[in-house]
């Protein structure tokens, strides 16, 4: 056994100096710990809701979230009614119809989320010249991931140090390469009111919307975990098992 | 080798027209392996193993990637949110290929240390170069597939090395690309290649075992093989023991794969590609930062193109750089040092590579270089004439069985109860 420690440690190493060495700058982040952190962790299926909540009414008015279909929210919850309303909400073009011409149509489930602009150019224009990106993969793009989201999120401040000048239209953020960020702080104590009754402070809406932004990049972490654990365990047991054969079969070459 | 029998007439009718059952018998069941093999000696066939896994997996990702500009970053997002288990098949593909170079890095040092590039195995060495050559060109096309930022980025600067080329460069670029910058046409031909490289590995790994089998394996105390009684059969002992070492490694691939998917990942690859934006720092993956290091640290541009590409084929002329006659580094005083200093410098350059520019990290850099390629310009030719090698035990049996009473065989029991 001794000597497959070496070659893991090694191999445990290689990967740790990788990533070490991706490390590099960059500001604190807060780590505010997140359900779906770690070997045990899970979405927090309220937190999931209320964070959509969150997207819905604040961050959908200027961010697109191309990738997911309104078809499966289902997984975080929501009715095939509400889908169906929720995706009827906005309009898209659609078409061309029998006579060629385009025309406009409420969303369906099978939709992805609408975007809140026709195409980049509104939305940079209609953003002081920088589009927000879509939303549907940022917790895997940035490094930090949903702490990166976090900490951008609350880390608005009024005032800019006195050596930083911040352009006009533009914000102070302590984490945002460059520190001047085209996005207005978009939450606030009570931005949105939760159904559920849980009091709506700044982190608690922080961390709901990123909970969800974090689903919305990795829908999959829950089933991923479970299959996960289960492989693992069959594994430990089997390779225990042919460690017994190995060595039973060995026994007599020693 | 015993003749092949059996009672079996359809095996019987088989093996008369296609002797294949006889050649399994030779070369699968009765192959005589050193008694004395220990686990380092697993990473041929965990790294065998993990071919088989990168095709597999790859052949069900083709069935629903696309290599088309517009299409190829939403079609690795639809693989993963949409196709069954896609997330699996993509995690397990992306980590494989982690995941295959740890296990060839591994292997790799394995024959460094206990000198398995020595004459009679020569050409298994190169033929085991050539693989891995053949595995970063692999990995750097898929790294293009999904066509996200550093995708896109990391081909151009590989690809751009190629104009520091006198005279013919940039008419190379330009042919590479099939165009005039990194685009639709090189996202096709990179596709293509990427799907047909790993069969070339599959046939290269054919002729390698060939070679192997011919000139048989090296041993831990790197003296040839002189009785029966220094060998058993390859099985039953060495399939068990393959598969237990493929169990441990399923454990610590899946464990990536599972709870830490992105873990070797750039962030910035979920990006998708955007020619109009540089990402601020362009790094490689982790498995060429070495040889990254040692191209950033030459300042002139075809200088250090130059030296990247000797650092692999230096590699080539390790069994004749290496001027001692004995194999395994256990009797090397010297060598065994200065080998774990080399793999330091090795990690050295990794780190550098992921750097950003610094002045004190090109230092660093350039020193690694020098030495790495002292190590076998320098070193290597040398130390074999001065080096006082330890005595070499009489046989394999000899020390395994007498349970080490010679001078060497305190050490030499590699195969004690694991
Ligand atoms: C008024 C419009 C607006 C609203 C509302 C808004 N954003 Fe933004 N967001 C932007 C713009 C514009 C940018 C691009 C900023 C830049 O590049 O300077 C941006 C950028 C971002 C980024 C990327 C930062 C980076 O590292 O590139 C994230 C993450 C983000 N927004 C999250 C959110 C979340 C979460 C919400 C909802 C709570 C939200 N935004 C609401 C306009 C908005
Ligand atoms: C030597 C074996 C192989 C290696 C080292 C390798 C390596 C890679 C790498 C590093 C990626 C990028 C992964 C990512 O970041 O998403 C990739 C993607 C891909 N590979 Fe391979 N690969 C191998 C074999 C194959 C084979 C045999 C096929 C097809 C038959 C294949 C098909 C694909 C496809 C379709 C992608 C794009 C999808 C994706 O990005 O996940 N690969 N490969």
């Amino acid at each position: 056994m001794r000597k497959l420690i070496l070659p893991l440690l090694a191999a445990a190493f290689l990967a740790g100096a990788g990533s070490a060495a991706r490390a590099h700058e960059g500001p604190e982040l807060l780590h505010p710990g997140f359900s779906f952190e770690g070997v045990m962790g899970r979405y927090d299926p309220a937190a999931l809701k209320r964070g959509f909540q969150v997207f819905h009414e604040v961050c959908s008015n200027c961010h697109s979230l191309n990738r997911v279909a309104y078809r499966s929210l289902a997984a975080i919850g929501l009715t095939p009614a509400q889908i169906k309303s929720l995706a009827a909400e906005r309009e898209i073009q659609d078409g061309p119809n029998d006579e060629g011409q385009m025309f406009m149509r409420p969303g369906r489930p099978s939709d992805a989320y609408i975007p809140p602009f026709p195409n980049k150019q509104a939305a940079a224009a209609a953003n002081g010249g920088a589009a927000p990106p879509d939303l549907s993969l940022m917790a895997k793009a940035r490094k930090g991931g949903p702490n990166y989201i976090y900490s951008l999120m609350l880390g608005f401040e009024d005032t800019p140090p006195a050596d930083v000048k911040i352009p006009d239209g533009k914000f102070y953020n302590t984490v945002f390469p460059g520190h001047a960020i085209s996005m207005p702080p978009p939450i606030q104590d009570d931005v949105v009111t939760y159904a559920d009754g849980t009091k709506a402070t700044k982190e608690q809406i922080t961390r709901d919307v990123v909970t969800f932004l974090n689903w919305a990049a990795e829908p999959e972490l829950d089933e991923r975990k479970s299959l996960g654990l289960e492989v693992l365990a069959f594994l430990a047991v089997l390779t225990a098992l042919l460690y017994a054969l190995k060595r039973q079969i060995w026994k007599d070459v020693h | 080798m015993s003749a092949y029998k059996t009672n079996n007439k359809v095996v019987a009718w088989i093996e008369e027209r296609l002797p294949i059952f006889s050649m399994l018998q030779h070369s699968a069941v009765e192959y005589p392996t050193p008694r004395n093999l220990n686990y380092w000696w697993n990473f041929g066939s965990l790294a065998g193993f993990m071919l088989v896994v990168m095709i597999l997996t790859g052949v069900f990702l083709v069935m629903n990637y696309t290599p088309n500009t517009h299409m190829a970053f939403e079609s690795v997002d639809r693989i993963m949110r949409d196709v069954n288990y896609g997330w699996l098949l993509r995690y397990l593909h992306s980590n494989g290929a982690s995941m295959f170079f740890i296990l060839v890095y591994i292997h790799i040092m394995r024959g460094m240390y206990y000198g398995s590039y020595k004459a009679p195995r020569e050409l298994l060495w190169w033929v085991g170069i050539a693989i891995y050559l053949a595995m970063m060109a692999t990995g750097f096309l898929g790294y293009v597939l999904p066509w996200g930022q550093m995708s896109f980025w990391g081909a151009t600067v590989i690809t751009n090395l190629f104009s520091a080329i006198p005279v013919v460069g940039p008419h190379i670029v330009t042919w590479l690309w099939g165009g005039f910058s990194v685009g639709n046409p090189t996202l096709n031909r990179f596709f293509s290649l990427h799907y047909l490289f790993p069969f070339v590995i599959f046939a290269l790994v054919f002729v390698h075992l060939w070679a192997l089998h011919t000139v048989k394996s090296n041993n831990p105390l790197g003296i040839d093989v002189k009785s029966p009684q220094d060998t058993i059969p390859f099985h039953p002992y060495y399939t068990i023991k393959d598969l237990f070492g493929i169990g441990v490694f399923l454990m610590f691939y899946l464990s990536f794969v599972f709870f830490a998917p992105n873990f070797f990942g750039e962030p910035d690859n979920y990006i998708p590609a955007n020619p109009m934006m540089t990402p601020p720092h362009i790094v490689p993956e982790w498995y060429y930062l070495p040889f990254y290091a040692i191209l950033r640290s030459i300042p002139d541009k075809l200088g250090g193109v130059v030296a990247m590409f000797s650092a692999i084929l230096v590699l080539l002329f390790l069994p004749w750089l290496d001027s001692s006659k004995v194999r395994s580094g256990k009797f090397r005083p010297i060598f065994k040092q200065l080998f774990w200093l080399f793999l330091a410098d090795c990690f050295v350059l990794g780190w550098v590579g992921a750097q950003v520019p610094s002045p004190n990290v090109t230092l660093i850099g350039r020193f690694a270089t020098v030495y790495y390629f002292a190590h076998f310009l320098v070193i290597l030719p040398l130390l074999g004439k001065f080096e006082k090698a330890r005595p070499l035990p009489a046989s394999i049996s000899a020390p395994v069985l007498k349970g080490g009473g010679m001078a060497a065989g305190a050490h030499a029991q590699p195969m004690e109860k694991a």
